[in-house]
């Protein structure tokens, strides 16, 4: 690691960091709607987003700066069991083909915020949906905190707030300010700041990346160049390799459906998915979000390409941003650096409103105000989402990174869990509320258990996500296995209960809430028809 | 196809199953690893195991197209069998 500034890159980076601050307090002005004090409006941007900002906004929300940091990282450490992230977004797009517009459908008929809402409304079981809101709270918190780890590891790189020596306060200022401009638009201008804020992000991501894989490839002599150096490094270590070995292919597969499905079971992405204008706006960025699954591959070959140049980190995490500083003049890294940082910044926020929505919604309504008026529950939304992040930071700051890293590691496996509940409930009722608590809860129980038990080299525990899978003796991804128990777990209770007749909650939607669209009568329009018109 | 009860529960027609075929094939074909596992035959120097897994975020995307390409004009014929608006 250099402990020198790069002034250059520096400023640059300076630079889009005051530009999206700007845009961020801007945005609160932004398709402002004439109620702006409801949830609706900062939580969900009035509910408003056509087709192209949904695309800025759940490209941003979806591929974190820390997947840019993490995927060619992996790919840097491990080779070819990194990319499994390439099949996952593959899957990702058919699979939310056939569910996402039910549950827009039905939660813009009954106003539903959250998959919690849902949930409660669909089984009528409080406590179904706060299991869900619970998880959703947990696996989001150690997410935020990887944001910063992600702004970190190019801070790092770049001079400032590395050197180990430097007081804690001087080390994390750079951080503490970033949190702190982020925190305050988010406060101010809800889920329209990170909307328009991703604009940029994507822009400059865009830009990156299409640099990096033309440029880096002719400096260093070649894909053919690059890949045997890679290969090479793998046998030397006697980690990885260019290709998964027999064995591997297990783990690939159930960690890339695995993460597919649980994808969209994490909050922030329903945030930017009920934050569309219609039910066609999703099912057209199913077939435009894939542009983002091939920037992700190519940005996965970067791991190869820091091997090949021979960049030496102790830490895989920063092998990219200190790819970009090798590589690139110092004001194109400064450009990198700013995309990374700022594409923290958009599903940073994203996921604290999602977070805070959360709360309010399905824990603050549900059990400790359940008259609170719209303008209250915003109001703690805006609180929460301060906490939030708050929490986060203290996290990041005060534990080693590796317990972030843990922790989403269980957050993919639990967030898997509520899969049964939503997706399950948006096409049938036949589930019993009370089999499907018992289905999470098992499901919970066996992830969390058979992931401490995984030890790597440099960790006794949660060492990793696969392990072997009972009964098939492969190694797979231990989300997927318990997901699995879950399911078996909820049918045969459901049976159970059916037969001994236990009570069914009151199911409050109709099965055409499922299939409504905009313009639909008894669909909610959120926006004065003079806003909505415009933004057409 | 689960989709498919969307207007009318249950009925199975050719496009419908068209439909279900586009959304399916990419989890038969990612999901089979050992068919694309290794490395050879290489493109501009990549070996087949990234090209491929590339080249299927594109063909998937174009299934997942022409599933919403279809799926929109099997709910307008709907729609018109219903007898009710066109959208």
């Amino acid at each position: 690691m250099k402990n020198d500034v790069n002034g250059v890159a520096l400023a640059v980076f300076i630079f889009f960091f005051v530009a999206v601050t700007v845009m961020g307090f801007l945005a609160a002005r932004w398709r402002r709607a004439e109620n702006e004090h409801s949830l609706d409006e900062w939580g969900l941007g009035g509910r408003s987003f056509g087709t192209w900002i949904t695309w800025f906004l759940l490209g941003g929300d979806l591929y974190t700066a820390y997947t840019f940091v993490a995927v060619p990282a992996a790919i840097y450490a491990a080779g070819a069991a990194g990319f499994f992230a390439v099949p996952y977004t593959i899957l990702v797009y058919p699979l939310i083909f056939t569910f996402l517009p039910r549950l827009w459908s039905v939660s813009h008929k009954h106003g539903y915020v959250t998959t919690s809402d849902f949930v409660r409304g669909r089984f009528g079981s409080k406590g179904l949906s706060l299991a869900v809101a619970v998880t959703g709270l947990l696996a989001t918190m150690p997410y935020i905190a990887l944001q910063l780890v992600g702004i970190q590891a190019v801070l790092d790189v770049m001079g400032v707030g590395g050197g180990e020596n430097t007081n804690w306060f001087v080390k994390d200022l750079p951080l503490l300010i970033a949190f702190g401009v982020l925190a305050a638009y988010t406060y101010s201008s809800g889920l329209r700041a990170p909307a328009l804020i991703a604009f940029v992000k994507d822009t400059l991501i865009y830009i990156v990346i299409a640099v990096a894989i033309i440029y880096i490839p002719i400096k260093l002599g070649g894909f053919d160049e690059i890949f045997a150096s890679a290969g090479e490094k793998y046998t030397k270590a006697g980690v990885g390799g260019l290709i998964p070995p027999e064995a591997g292919q297990w783990t690939y597969a159930t960690l890339a459906l695995g993460s597919a499905l649980a994808l969209f079971m994490y909050p922030h992405s329903i945030t930017a998915t009920l934050s569309s204008r219609s039910r066609e706006v999703i099912r057209r960025n199913t077939t435009i979000l894939p542009l983002y699954s091939l920037m992700l591959g190519l940005l996965a070959l970067l791991g190869f390409m820091a091997i090949a140049a021979g960049v030496q980190v102790t830490n895989p995490q920063l092998a990219i941003p200190q790819l970009f500083e090798d590589m690139f003049p110092a004001w194109f890294a400064g450009v990198a650096f700013a995309a990374i940082g700022i594409g923290a910044l958009v599903p940073a926020a994203i996921m604290s409103i999602a977070a805070a929505n959360l709360f309010t919604r399905n824990i603050y309504k549900d059990f400790i105000k359940p008259d609170a008026t719209p303008a209250q529950e915003t109001k703690i939304s805006k609180l929460v989402s301060l906490l939030v992040k708050v929490g986060a930071l203290i996290f990041v700051l005060t534990m080693d990174k590796t317990v972030a890293i843990n922790f989403q590691l269980l957050g993919g496996i639990w967030i898997l869990q509520t899969f049964p509940a939503l997706v399950g409930g948006l096409f049938t009722r036949w589930f019993h509320r009370w089999a499907l608590l018992a289905g999470w809860a098992v499901g919970m129980l066996y992830g969390t258990i058979a992931a401490y038990g995984v030890a790597s080299p440099t960790q006794k525990h949660f060492g990793g996500s696969a392990k072997e899978i009972p009964g098939i003796g492969e190694i797979g991804y231990i989300g997927l296995t318990a997901f699995v128990l879950n399911v078996v777990v909820t049918v045969v209770l459901t049976f159970v209960l059916k037969a001994a007749k236990a009570p069914e909650g009151i199911d409050e939607t109709k099965p055409e809430d499922y299939t409504a669209d905009a313009g639909d009568p008894g669909v909610q329009v959120e926006l004065p028809p003079a806003t909505a018109g415009s933004s057409h | 196809m689960s989709d498919a009860p969307e207007v009318n529960r249950g009925v199975v027609t050719p496009v419908r199953v068209v439909i279900a075929l586009c959304l399916v094939a990419p989890f038969v074909a990612m999901l089979w690893v050992g068919s694309y596992a290794k490395t050879d035959p290489e493109f501009a120097g990549i070996p087949f195991f990234y090209w491929y897994q590339m080249l299927w975020v594109l063909l998937s995307t174009v299934l997942t197209m022409i599933a919403y390409k279809l799926w929109q004009r099997d709910q307008r014929d709907r729609a018109s069998e219903k007898g009710g608006a066109s959208e």
